[in-house]
């Protein structure tokens, strides 16, 4: 009833309002929400470190330097390289940092981007369909669950070469099962809502009923575990690396340093933190950012954001 | 309102306010009503007019925040409630003043038997163990469970919605409360469960003296066992006084206009008997649908003819919608044949059958959840013609859609707005311009208006009955009482327990009913008149001593 009186005081003025391009109302809906505004700024920073990162601080993040092996951060005598100190064999952690953003961004990005597509599809379809699709499905997705993820990449890994994309495959194998549990008791659910029988009425075909009217519903969701994902699968990939089966040095990635920095946490707890930090970061980021989307593309929450960006421009 | 005290409770100058991000919304303003012993209140509104936020005021049900009592004051025999502290407050609610709710499933704990449920509410304010679990016993013998005994450890989900609403009273009265607060409790429930209840809540007032005040939006239900009424329209009380007065003699517009909106006053269709020249449109011929071992349709068979209006009544399990989502096809029907145009609806090829989608269309009970959320209402509406690619060229989509929203009484900006954003008789409104994108020659509505408020039904109704004049469409009308029908259908086909018990013209049915559950269904459906109302009770009551003795 609340919501009712709120929907009338709400209408004339939406009325109003002249129509806007719809990236333009996107943007001042992420004006509104300053936490996912600085989670935007971030990702892009990190988004730019990815693409042109090696090719700047390749030099910086490889050359050695012994005599400043494990040189504490924010110390100025060195240059503002090595801000946040030097790793054991005395590269800078900062150049580091942003040298591994590339790999470490693609493999989890791919992984997650892999995992939800082939999760998300296979759940969408063993939601929809019948019970015998449904249940071969499930129990797919039940042997993939049953086996521990780790031993599977440790035995996909040995007998592949350990190469981004062998990794990013066995990454994604293994977090499918998460996407697709979701995505199918999404759609069940869904199923069942009486704007799906509109549809069928109106001779909707299925792939219409899925994609036009379950699939924006079910990415929200999807899009949230995903960004949760995020880090797990940064930590997986430093759990494989320092088995010796996922990334190798010279090549780095931030779930390596980490691994790397660990054997040193004792004397210098700068080797691990600063890349835990960048993941912690970068996860968080995505997660706002998430969050935020979720409410911008639902039109029954977006009035909060637009409120806002109201009440910040007044 | 001589004295303070004489009344059990009072209501003075209640201001409710709810504090969102478009500034302070004021849900009530200036409501004043009060109620003594032995009498039953009704406050009377529609949708979104502060008579469920006022009853939430007296059990202090409002959130806060976001809602906040601005100003007045709530005495209990002359205590003032609102300034008492959560403890001395907990002691009155529940204890003195016992609340029921709409939906007695969600107020009930499924995992806990509803006899130790029961007993659990005067176990909470201290009445010891045995006493507590033989007074619920004795309680539920008093609402009228039947084999109580033996019911006393079954679980809420085993027994039906009357019977739920029922042990939900039990619980209330469990503490002999002085007040009880009944919010919408019939709505949910079939008619002639209804009257039940109502009734139940009636002899329970007159053994008990407890105060009864009735939050509903039903005029009949405030016929039936109101002593005073309080109409209240947009957070505002408009109208007060005895329940005779307010109906015969309405002094406010707002309520001179609710009470002209009942269904059921209207000129009876007559029956054009222009019938035996045109072929029928649809035949139905002994349609059966078992789902397992449950016989939801037990073999129905009508005709309708181009044009008509078939009304199919019954209550909860009558089977009603079951036939009407086989007809679509949303359901295989176990056996039977549905000839549309002389073509079976049943053995069509999928192909045949999305060609058919065209003609015949549905509109749902509840436009809230049969419109997509996401979409807009252009979105929505030419959905029909993304489906059906050469129904309309894409270049006029817009130009149609406009013209269909000012057909059903909407305007064209509307078409850039989402289904939130408009109220439920509105939405429903669109639900009917989607049905139309397709210019179909037959709608099945279920349940189309029985979400919605009086005067919006009233005007839904109307809606459609010019829409059927302009398009010559065919309607099968599903609803679950009598009266919505009455003023709308050429004939009207009675269901219960899966099979037609009476099929007839309008007339035929409400004025010469063959069937003893015709007649009480009839019996059971409320009118909007006090006087009509007490002349039924008295009738039952006649009935049932005679049947006692």
């Amino acid at each position: 009833m609340i919501a009712s009186t709120l929907k009338c005081a709400r209408s004339p003025a939406e009325a109003l309002a002249p129509p806007r391009h719809p990236s333009v109302a996107m943007l001042k809906m992420l004006w509104a929400d300053k936490f996912a505004l600085a989670a935007a700024i971030f990702l892009l920073i990190a988004l730019f470190c990815a693409i042109f990162g090696p090719s700047l601080m390749e030099e910086a993040a490889t050359k050695l330097n012994l005599r400043d092996r494990n040189a504490p951060p924010f110390d100025t005598e060195r240059g503002w390289m090595f801000v946040l100190g030097a790793d054991s064999l005395g590269r800078s952690i900062l150049a580091r940092i942003l040298v591994a953003s590339q790999n470490t961004l693609l493999i989890a990005a791919a992984s997650v981007a892999f995992a939800m597509l082939v999760g998300g599809t296979l759940g969408l379809i063993a939601g929809y369909s019948g019970r015998r699709v449904s249940d071969t499905i499930m129990r797919l997705a039940d042997v993939i669950m049953s086996f521990p993820s780790l031993l599977l990449a440790v035995i996909v890994l040995y007998m592949l070469e350990p190469s981004i994309l062998n990794l990013v495959f066995v990454l994604a194998i293994t977090r499918i099962p998460i996407y697709l549990r979701t995505t199918r008791a999404e759609v069940l659910e869904i199923r069942e809502r009486m704007f799906i029988q509109a549809a069928q009425v109106m001779g909707a075909s299925s792939a219409r009923i899925i994609l036009r009217h379950m699939l924006p519903i079910v990415i929200p969701t999807l899009v949230t575990i995903g960004t949760l994902d995020f880090a797990f699968v940064m930590l997986a990939e430093s759990s494989l690396s320092f088995l010796g089966i996922g990334i190798q040095p010279p090549e780095i990635t931030w779930g390596l340093m980490i691994a790397q920095g660990r054997a040193y946490l004792n004397q210098a707890w700068w080797l691990a933190f600063w890349p835990g930090v960048a993941i912690i970061l970068t996860t968080m980021s995505l997660n706002l950012l998430s969050g935020w989307l979720r409410i911008a593309l639902d039109p029954l929450q977006r009035w909060r954001l637009e409120m806002g960006g109201n009440n910040n421009a007044n | 309102m001589q004295t303070e005290t004489a009344h059990v409770l009072e209501v003075k100058d209640l201001a409710v306010e709810f504090h969102t991000v478009q500034g302070r919304v004021k849900a009530v303003r200036d409501v004043s009503f009060y109620l003594d012993r032995g009498e039953t209140l009704a406050i009377l509104g529609e949708s979104g007019s502060g008579k469920s936020v006022s009853a939430s005021a007296i059990m202090n049900l409002i959130d806060s925040p976001p809602g906040y009592i601005t100003q007045g004051s709530i005495t209990y025999r002359g205590q003032d409630l609102l300034g008492m502290t959560g403890a001395e407050r907990r002691r009155i609610n529940g204890c003195k003043i016992a609340m029921i709710f709409q939906d007695p499933l969600a107020h009930l704990n499924p995992v806990y038997p509803v006899g130790w449920q029961i007993a659990e509410l005067m176990r909470a304010h201290g009445v010891e163990k045995a006493t507590a679990s033989a007074r619920a016993l004795e309680l539920m013998e008093r609402v009228g469970l039947p084999n109580a005994k033996a019911r006393f450890d079954a679980y809420p989900h085993q027994f039906s919605g009357g019977q739920r609403q029922r042990l939900m009273i039990a619980m209330a009265l469990g503490l002999e409360p002085d007040i009880l607060i009944a919010d919408e409790p019939t709505t949910a429930l079939d008619v002639t469960v209804q009257a039940q209840i109502l009734e139940l809540l009636q002899k329970l007032q007159a053994e008990t003296g407890m105060g009864l005040l009735l939050i509903t939006h039903d005029l009949g239900v405030v016929a039936d066992i109101a002593d005073r009424v309080v109409v209240m329209n947009s957070g505002e009380i408009v109208e007060a006084g005895t329940t005779r007065e307010v109906f015969k003699h309405p002094r406010h517009a707002y309520t001179q206009k609710l009470i002209a909106a009942a269904p059921g006053k209207g000129a009876l269709h007559a029956v054009e008997p222009s019938q035996d020249g045109s072929a029928p449109l649809l035949e139905v011929e002994n349609v059966v649908k078992y789902y397992g071992g449950l016989k939801a349709l037990k073999g129905a068979s009508f005709t309708l003819m181009p044009g008509e209006t078939i009304a199919i009544v019954g209550e909860s399990g009558s089977g009603k919608s079951t036939l009407a989502r086989t007809l679509l096809r949303l359901e295989e029907p176990t056996e039977g044949r549905a000839l549309y145009k002389g073509r079976d609806l049943f053995a069509l090829s999928p192909k045949e059958l999305f060609d058919m989608r065209r003609e015949i269309q549905m509109v749902f009970q509840d436009p809230t959840q049969s419109l997509n959320p996401r979409m807009r209402v252009e979105q929505l509406i030419s959905e029909a013609w993304a489906i059906h690619r050469d129904l309309l060229p894409r270049a006029q989509w817009s130009d149609r859609v406009a013209e269909l929203l000012l057909q059903v009484g909407l305007l064209p900006e509307h078409a850039q707005r989402y289904p939130h954003q408009f109220s439920g008789g509105q939405r429903q409104r669109i639900a009917i311009a989607r049905a139309l994108a397709m210019s179909p020659e037959l709608i099945i509505c279920d349940e189309a208006v029985s979400a919605l408020d009086v005067s919006i039904q009233a005007q839904v109704i109307a809606l459609l009955d010019e829409l059927r004049r302009t398009f010559n469409l065919s309607y099968i009308f599903i609803a679950h009482d009598l009266p919505v029908v009455r003023d709308f259908a050429d004939r009207v086909i009675v269901m219960q327990n899966g099979e037609i018990v009476e099929m007839g013209t309008v007339e035929q049915i409400f004025n010469r009913p063959q069937q003893a559950y015709t007649r009480d269904l009839l019996a059971a459906g409320l009118e909007a008149d006090p006087d009509i109302q007490s002349a039924r009770r008295a009738e039952r009551a006649a009935h049932a001593a005679l049947s006692a003795v």
